[in-house]
Order: structure tokens, then sequence, then C-alpha cells
């Protein structure tokens, strides 16, 4: 999308609270995604941007060069790398030096694939750079039925290796389910095994995500059980200021609490598509492409979608409510991808108005794109082939077809 | 939001300081640390360190024209002048230069140093 003329805005308030500010938009994004894959050797049934195969345009080693050069211009100081798994490209490594040598950290995601003890001890000998490994379950029995069959061993190798290279405080990333929820000590004795830092993430309907969040996503006693274990545990742990929705429990969780998205947040997918958050992977959240559109910082300062994001938002129902001014309505991502309002409560909402908005009548939106492998691949956790969503959907119109079904034409809509 | 800053995220506004006086003084030289980058905003100015790599929020479009004017004046008091902060906020500015200093956002400048 190209905009020709800037929109005429309003003088920019001074002061107020950071949080004001960053409500207004900043010129660069603080928390910057960027996925360099589509490719991964996994299939996670909750894969926030449906990861499983290379996109034929996926941006080429110069291209991506000249977005690390871009971003130094704009003094982006880190950027978060993931994927799909992003070190399965060839130049990954080349382009994690790249980045470092041009000022721009890198902390980068990974299901652990390529983290040999040689890989490791390149990492242990950078500076700038911050690894965080993905691991769903501090046992495999919960690890990898959502990541998949040996995705725990990898994980758990990936950060013995780390240890055994010297690296210095490795992330272990969580997603928080209803399946792990009972797990946080245990996360955190893993953690602390490895010299590493916990962090807790919240479970998104963001892409596959979507098809799995109504079994996984913790139940309402142990939205409370997290809150209380983060108010005890906080201090040595991160949460990407992910759970701010539970603010409403009472005390706010320290971090930012908002919603960055298109503010100071924002995602670079694989082929240059700027989307407004990494779990908003979606047409509705598509502010422009890098390549056709001019540049990532054109694409960040003048998108109409972005100019949107950063005015002043109705928060309707939840304007009234007493927690609003720490939980802000939650997640725009969760609501959108449950089908709810954007200007209401978040489908977590911890006073209950979740509950009875995801009752109600709702209409889930159809992905609009995904690049999950077509055929099973050998890694594929158990319960996704039960849940895999057709790419274009269609409301059911009759019950949903029973994973046992046979019948070839089970599902199928003339 | 969903991923931040991995850094701790430090407020630094001259109106959320204490009591002047920790480390930074009137008559002393000081400068921006040279690891540390400064990203203009409209609100200011967020400060990234590279070592520690800590982010810092300069409130204030004067601070960040402070901060800036350090090095360059021979002492603090100078580049407050210079700066056009008027003399009863100096208390204040001093403040925040010092929670700047305790992040090490910037360091004080030795005899002839620039
Ligand atoms: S009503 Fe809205 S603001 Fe209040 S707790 Fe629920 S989601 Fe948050
Ligand atoms: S959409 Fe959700 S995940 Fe994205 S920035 Fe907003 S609150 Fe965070």
């Amino acid at each position: 999308m190209t905009i020709t003329a800037p929109r005429p805005q309003a003088p920019r308030p001074q002061g107020g609270t950071l949080v004001d500010q960053f409500e207004l938009g900043l010129d660069a994004p603080i928390c910057l995604t960027w996925e360099l894959t589509y490719a991964c050797n996994l299939a996670c049934a909750h894969c926030l941007s449906s990861s499983g195969t290379r996109d034929p345009r996926e941006l080429t080693t110069e291209q991506c060069e000249a977005v690390i050069d871009e971003l130094q211009r704009m003094q982006v100081f880190y950027v978060n790398i993931g994927g799909g798994e992003p070190t399965i490209r060839p130049d990954f490594w080349h382009l994690l030096q790249y980045a470092v040598d041009h000022q721009v950290g890198v902390k980068f995601s990974t299901n652990g694939v390529r983290l040999n003890p040689e890989r490791a001890r390149f990492l242990a000998s950078t500076d700038y750079v911050d690894v965080q490994i993905s691991l769903d379950g501090a046992t495999a029995e919960v690890n990898d039925y959502v990541r998949g069959p040996g995705s725990y061993d990898t994980a758990i190798l990936a950060l013995k290796n780390l240890q055994e290279a010297g690296f210095k405080d490795a992330k272990i990333s969580v997603v928080c389910t209803r399946e792990n929820i009972s797990q946080l000590d245990e996360f955190k004795a893993i953690a602390d095994h490895y010299g590493a830092t916990l962090r807790l993430t919240r479970l998104r309907p963001s892409g596959r995500g979507a098809d799995v969040w109504d079994e996984l996503h913790p139940l309402p006693e142990q939205q409370r059980e997290l809150y209380d274990w983060l108010m005890a545990n906080g201090e040595d742990v991160l949460t990407g200021d992910s759970f701010f929705h539970l603010a409403a429990f009472g005390e706010a969780l320290p971090g930012l609490n908002l919603c960055g998205a298109g503010r100071v947040v924002c995602l670079i997918d694989p082929i240059g598509d700027v989307y407004a958050c990494p779990f908003a992977i979606h047409d509705n959240f598509l502010a422009g492409n890098l390549l056709a559109d001019g540049g990532f910082a054109e694409v960040w300062q003048t998108s109409e979608l972005f100019q949107d994001l950063r005015a002043p938002q109705t928060s309707g129902a939840c304007t009234k409510c007493e927690f609003f001014d720490s939980c802000r309505g939650g997640c725009m991502a969760a609501k959108f991808f449950t089908g709810l309002p954007m200007d209401g409560p978040d489908p977590e909402c911890v006073q209950g108005y979740g509950e009875s908005a995801l009752a109600a009548d709702r209409s889930i939106p159809a992905a609009s794109q995904d690049h999950s492998r077509a055929t099973p691949g050998r890694n594929q956790p158990v319960m996704l082939t039960l849940g895999k969503r057709p790419t274009d959907f269609t409301p059911p119109t009759s019950a949903p077809v029973s994973a046992c079904a046979e019948n070839p034409l089970a599902g199928f809509t003339p | 939001m969903s991923v931040t800053a991995p850094a701790p995220v430090l407020e630094t506004a001259p109106d959320a300081l204490p009591e002047a006086g920790v480390g930074v003084r009137l008559e002393d030289g000081w400068r921006l640390n040279p690891r540390v980058a400064l990203r203009p905003e409209p609100f200011g100015a967020l400060a990234y360190h590279f070592g520690n790599r800590r982010l810092s929020f300069l409130r204030r479009p004067e601070l960040v024209t402070v901060v800036r004017a350090l090095a360059a004046a021979p002492d603090v008091r100078t580049a407050l002048r210079e700066s056009g902060v008027p003399e009863e906020q100096f208390t204040a500015y001093v403040g925040a230069l010092s929670t700047l200093a305790e992040s090490d956002m910037i360091h004080p400048r030795k005899e002839g140093q620039r």
C-alpha cells in the first residue's frame, strides 16, 4: 500500500507517561521481530506463523543485508529473529554476523536443531547475540505433544551445548498452555540448571494456534495460578510483557502495559511483508511490503494501517472496567483471531467478560496465508493431524467431522 | 505487547527524580558514553547502551539537548545555560543527569578530555 500524501496529523502532545507516548507511535520500532523463513523442521501445533515450507519469494541474502542496513540507519538497536526455524537458512550465520557488525543486536529463537557444539562455541564468542530456545513442556511428554516427537531432546541438547561452550544466559522460551501451567516450577529448575533465564509468553490464537487455542489456552483458574506464580517469581523471569491482561487480577505486572502493535512493535515476514505484530499475520494487519513500498522506514512511518493503530482507539465496554488502565482491553490479535470485536474485552479477560463474549455469536476469520506442510512430516505432533484447518475456511454446515471419520468425502462441501 | 526490549526498561525524566546531587555536579565536565547511541523520538530520545544493552528514555527534548551539549561545554552548568534551561530547573536536570550517570549513559570527563 502506498500513501502519496501524509495524512494531516494533530500536533503530538508532549509529556504524559511513557505509555501515552508509546500509544502514539515511535519513529522506529523498539521491538521488531523478523522472521527469516517460513521453513521449519518441526510443525508445532500452535505455530503463530503457520510455518512449514519455505516461501519461494523469501528475501535473498542481499535483500536481507539491505534490510539490516536500513535498520542501522533507523537506529533499531536489536531485532528478534525467528521463523520458521531461522537457522535452517544457509545464510543464517552470515546474516547474524552482518547484523552484529552493523550495530543491530540479535536475539534469535530456535528449536535448537542446528545448535551443535561448534555453533554453540561460535555463539559464545559473539557479543550482542542472545539465543532463545523454545520449550513448551518441562517434560518430553508435555512438550512433544505440541512440538512433535524428539523436540524436547533437541531443545535440551541445545541448552547443554550452549552451557558447555560457555554461552551465558540463554533464554528458555515457554508458551503457557493448559498442559504446562502446572510445570512452572519445573521450567524454572531447568533454566537454573542450564544457567539460562526463563521466558514465559502467552498462547495466542494466531497461525495454527487458532486451531488448537480452544483446547490449549489456560483455563480461568490457571490464569490465576500463572498470575500468582509471576507475582512470586516475576523478578527472575521474562514475560515479553505479554500477560498484561492479567493485571485485572489486581496489581499490574512489571513491564509495559499496552498493546504495542504498529506503535512500538511490528513484524517483518520472510518475504518482506510488514505486519503490525508477529501474532497478527493476516491481511487485516498488513501494513505494506518493504520491497514494493519503498523500504521498511517508509512502511513503518507512513502506512495507513499503522497511522490508524497510533490514533486514539475506542475500547467499548472495557472503558468502564476499573482495570482498564492496566489491561487496556488486552491483546488485539487474541480478539481478532477468536472473532471478537476489537473494541471489547480480551477472550481471556480475567473479569470473565471474555467467556460471555466467546459464547455469543462470532465468526472466526479465515487465515489469509498458510505455509504448513501439506502432508504431515515425521516430526509432526500427533495432535495436529486431528486439527488442520482448510485454507479456505467455510463455516461448517454440519457437526465437525470426528477424527475417526473414514469417509473420503468427510468435510467436503460441494 | 508481545515481545519487548530484552533489556530492562528505565524511565528517565526530570520530574520523576529524587533530590539532585548523586554523582553529577554543576561544576564538573561530563559527556555521553561513547558506547551509547541516542535515537531521536517525538517525546525526546531513546538511549541505547551497547555495552549493557539497556534502554533508557529521555522524556524531554530539552534533556536531549543538554545531554548532547555536555561534551562541548566546560561543565554541566554551561551545558544547561547553552541549552536554554532556566536556572530554577537546574536541580531537576542535575537529578536527571545523575540517573543517566547511574545507568552508565554519561561519563565524567577527565581534565582536557572531550
Ligand atoms: S473488561 Fe476489558 S479492560 Fe477490564 S479486565 Fe476485561 S479485557 Fe481488561
Ligand atoms: S496484538 Fe497482542 S501480541 Fe501483538 S502487540 Fe498487541 S497485545 Fe501484543
